[in-house]
């Protein structure tokens, strides 16, 4: 639950002294958000009043990665790997179970109060449903106007009516919609509300999970673009979870790959998407629909067998083994770590948690 | 019935509000004319503003018949239960036996005393109708109010915060929920020595805040694990701002709905108390305890039960109407 502050005043001195460690800049490329062994697990209990726990399902189980300024980073995995769960411990929506979460290398994972709503202020969220995301009894200009609202320091009183009118030009909506409703827009204007608002505070990173699922797919291109255009413009660095690779590849500067609360695999577009060396990106990419009937004839496709392990029980060592082709005695022992294999040279050497990691010999 | 026939006729902002084809317009306009913004801004503000929720639900409450018709109803029953020396000269508890025993209704004899003839104590029956709205419709209202906020309260804390309060406020609400309603009230007046008006609203609502804890309990559940609300903690906004800006606006339709209603039926266990002959007794003027009284008669002067029990019925009608209206027009994905 978010701690409250009552009436958002904050207490001046406490949030002074935090903003000004958040208000260091980083230049470009280094990192901004540094991740390491995150953890994530949801208790299973059993009993109404006395709960007595059973079990736990690992949504996020050991995630570790640097989010550099300025970039794109793309998280891709299959539904349930733990994406979401992913961002949500990120914003703090969920308090982590271990490991550390460094903004500018301060550790915010385990805020409250004001300190955690300084950090609110610079990391912010673009949501995957815009017809869920948007409060319906609130109009447009309330729901871009409410960051400002719950952080007056951002924007004085007088001003915020103007500040929310931009911002609706800057998504591309006309200003003039300032008091309608969301049921009045379609998705693709209301995923623009939902940047805008996530835009408001003027944020430096902000955690896009899955934010054009929900579009049909001329829009989501606008919705991408979009993104793409303020990232230059306001030099945001995102998180983009996504389950669609070709988009995830469009927009990402680096891409890491998700299975079952774990990256499996990561680096930049290039090193994942031509030279994947872990089995399951493998499998993944040779699921992309290709445009060209005979190069899709000519391709060699890597079907799966068997379903995603549940999460509350995972297989040990590597948890892709039950459905790896390459699988061999030490994959059940051994968790391969996330690193690069000697063994490997080029684009193909990158991090991939594989014992066996390398390229496929035929390709695609 | 027509539109004008509203009291807000005689509001003067009602003609300098515009219609949605004027106001789409004027936005046009000013599209075009880019150079006028700052002279046309504040005005924009202004019209603007009165197309909130509210505004929005009001104007669409103003094309429904049925919300104009229990209205107006309402209205009148209101004027009646304040005011009843406005709808008649009589007195309710002069009784002249000798002359107006069981007297037959005179239709002529409008607003009359003895429009719906007299009761069996030679009371005039009219009169005794209009002066028993006033503890129909405090009990209904009273009643209403007090269980909206107390159950609401509750509804919201037990599913915001979940948890023990949760844990503790349902087995509370599964308690009451064993009580049946009129035999707890039973009881509960039976304490009290001396009944009148409130403390069938006391006994009333605290027997009945519990449906609407759940009621409210269970659209909160709904209403917090939406992704407006996760997006109001994402930018951290306090607990206060996500109960009473995010999730209580949404969360409170059905409440609404069932608190309606329920005021129907309020006003109806107010009835059947004192028909028990446990809720208010004589010489407190009520329609139950007149439609208690008017049995004996049934046969051989049905009028003497027939007005209490139209006049009580029309009520609950209304209310329930009213809720019904108010409900369709707050949501506004039917609009």
């Amino acid at each position: 639950m978010t701690p409250m502050t009552p009436n958002g005043a904050t207490p001046v001195g406490a949030a002074l002294a935090e903003e000004a460690a958040f208000e260091k800049p980083v230049s470009r490329g280094e990192p901004i958000l540094e991740v390491r062994d995150l953890v994530k697990h949801f208790p299973l209990t059993r009993g109404v009043v006395f709960k007595k726990q059973v079990g736990a399902v690992k949504a996020v189980d050991g995630v570790s990665f640097d989010l550099m300024q300025g970039e794109t980073l793309g998280i891709v995995g299959e539904s349930g790997c733990g994406k979401s769960t992913l961002a949500k411990v990120l914003m703090n929506l969920e308090p982590a179970t271990a490991g550390s979460v460094r903004y500018k290398g301060e550790e915010i994972s385990h805020l409250t109060g004001s300190a955690l709503k300084a950090v609110r202020r610079n990391i912010q969220m673009v949501f995957q449903d815009p017809y869920t995301s948007l409060n319906p009894r609130m109009t447009v200009g309330d729901i871009i106007g409410e960051p400002y609202e719950i952080h007056p320091e951002v924007a004085p009183k007088g001003d915020r009516r103007k500040a929310v009118q931009d911002l609706l030009d800057v998504v591309g909506l006309n200003p003039e919609y300032i008091n309608r409703y969301p049921h009045q827009f379609s998705g693709g204007q209301r995923q623009r509300i939902g940047i805008a608002r996530g835009l408001a505070l003027k944020p430096e990173i902000i955690i896009c999970d899955e934010p054009v699922s929900a579009l049909d797919v001329s829009v989501q291109a606008q919705v991408i673009n979009l993104l793409e255009k303020l990232q230059n413009e306001f030099n945001l660095s995102y998180m983009f979870i996504a389950h669609d690779l070709s988009i995830v590849r469009h927009i990402s500067d680096r891409v890491g790959v998700m299975y079952l609360g774990r990256i499996v695999e990561i680096g930049t577009d290039e090193e994942i998407y031509e030279h994947p060396t872990h089995p399951y990106t493998q499998a993944l990419l040779s699921a992309v629909p290709v445009p060209d009937p005979v190069a899709r004839e000519s391709r060699d496709r890597i079907v799966l067998v068997g379903d995603v392990p549940s999460p509350a029980n995972p297989p040990s060592g590597c948890r892709f083994r039950t459905r790896c082709w390459k699988a061999q005695e030490k994959c059940a022992q051994e968790v391969p770590a996330l690193t690069v294999r000697e063994w490997l040279e080029g684009p193909a050497a990158h991090d991939s948690a594989c014992h066996f990691a390398a390229e496929r010999e035929n390709g695609q | 019935m027509p539109e004008h026939d509203l009291p807000d006729d005689h509001d003067p902002l009602r003609h300098i509000q515009p219609t949605d084809s004027d106001h789409l317009d004027y936005v046009g306009q000013q599209g075009l004319a880019v150079e006028q913004d700052t002279l046309i801004e504040p005005d924009v503000i202004k019209r603007e503003e009165a197309r909130s929720l509210w505004g929005h639900a009001w104007r669409d409450l103003r094309r429904r018949p049925i919300f104009i018709v229990s209205t107006l109803l309402i209205i009148l029953l209101l004027l009646m239960a304040i005011w009843p020396g406005l709808f008649t000269d009589a007195n309710p508890r002069q009784a002249d036996l000798a002359h107006d025993f069981l007297r037959k209704p005179d239709y002529t004899d409008f607003f009359g005393a003895g429009w719906f003839g007299y009761d069996g104590q030679g009371r005039s029956v009219y009169a005794r109708v209009i002066y028993g709205a006033r503890a129909s419709i405090t009990v209904g209202i009273c009643v209403t109010l007090a269980v909206v906020i107390v159950g609401g309260l509750a509804g919201m804390v037990a599913g915001y915060f979940g948890g023990w309060s949760d844990a503790v406020i349902s087995r509370i609400i599964d308690i009451f929920f064993g009580i049946p309603l009129l035999l707890g009230a039973l009881v509960l007046l039976n304490a009290f020595s001396v009944r009148t008006v409130w403390s069938v609203v006391v006994a009333l609502a605290f027997l009945g805040w519990t449906q609407l804890a759940r009621v409210m309990r269970g659209s909160v559940l709904t209403i917090k694990q939406s992704d407006y609300v996760v997006a109001g903690r994402a930018l951290g906004a306090g607990t206060g701002r996500l109960m009473f800006r995010h999730i209580l606006p949404n969360a409170v339709a059905p409440v609404i709905v069932v608190a309606t209603i329920s005021l129907g039926g309020y006003i109806t266990a107010e009835a059947t108390l004192s028909f028990l002959g446990i809720g208010l007794q004589d010489p407190t003027i009520s329609w139950g305890v007149d439609i208690s009284s008017a049995q004996k008669f049934i046969r051989t002067a049905p009028f003497v039960l027939f007005f209490p029990a139209a006049a009580l019925s029309l009520t609950v009608l209304a209310f329930i109407m009213m809720g019904d209206a108010v409900r369709d027009a707050l949501d506004p994905k039917l609009r």
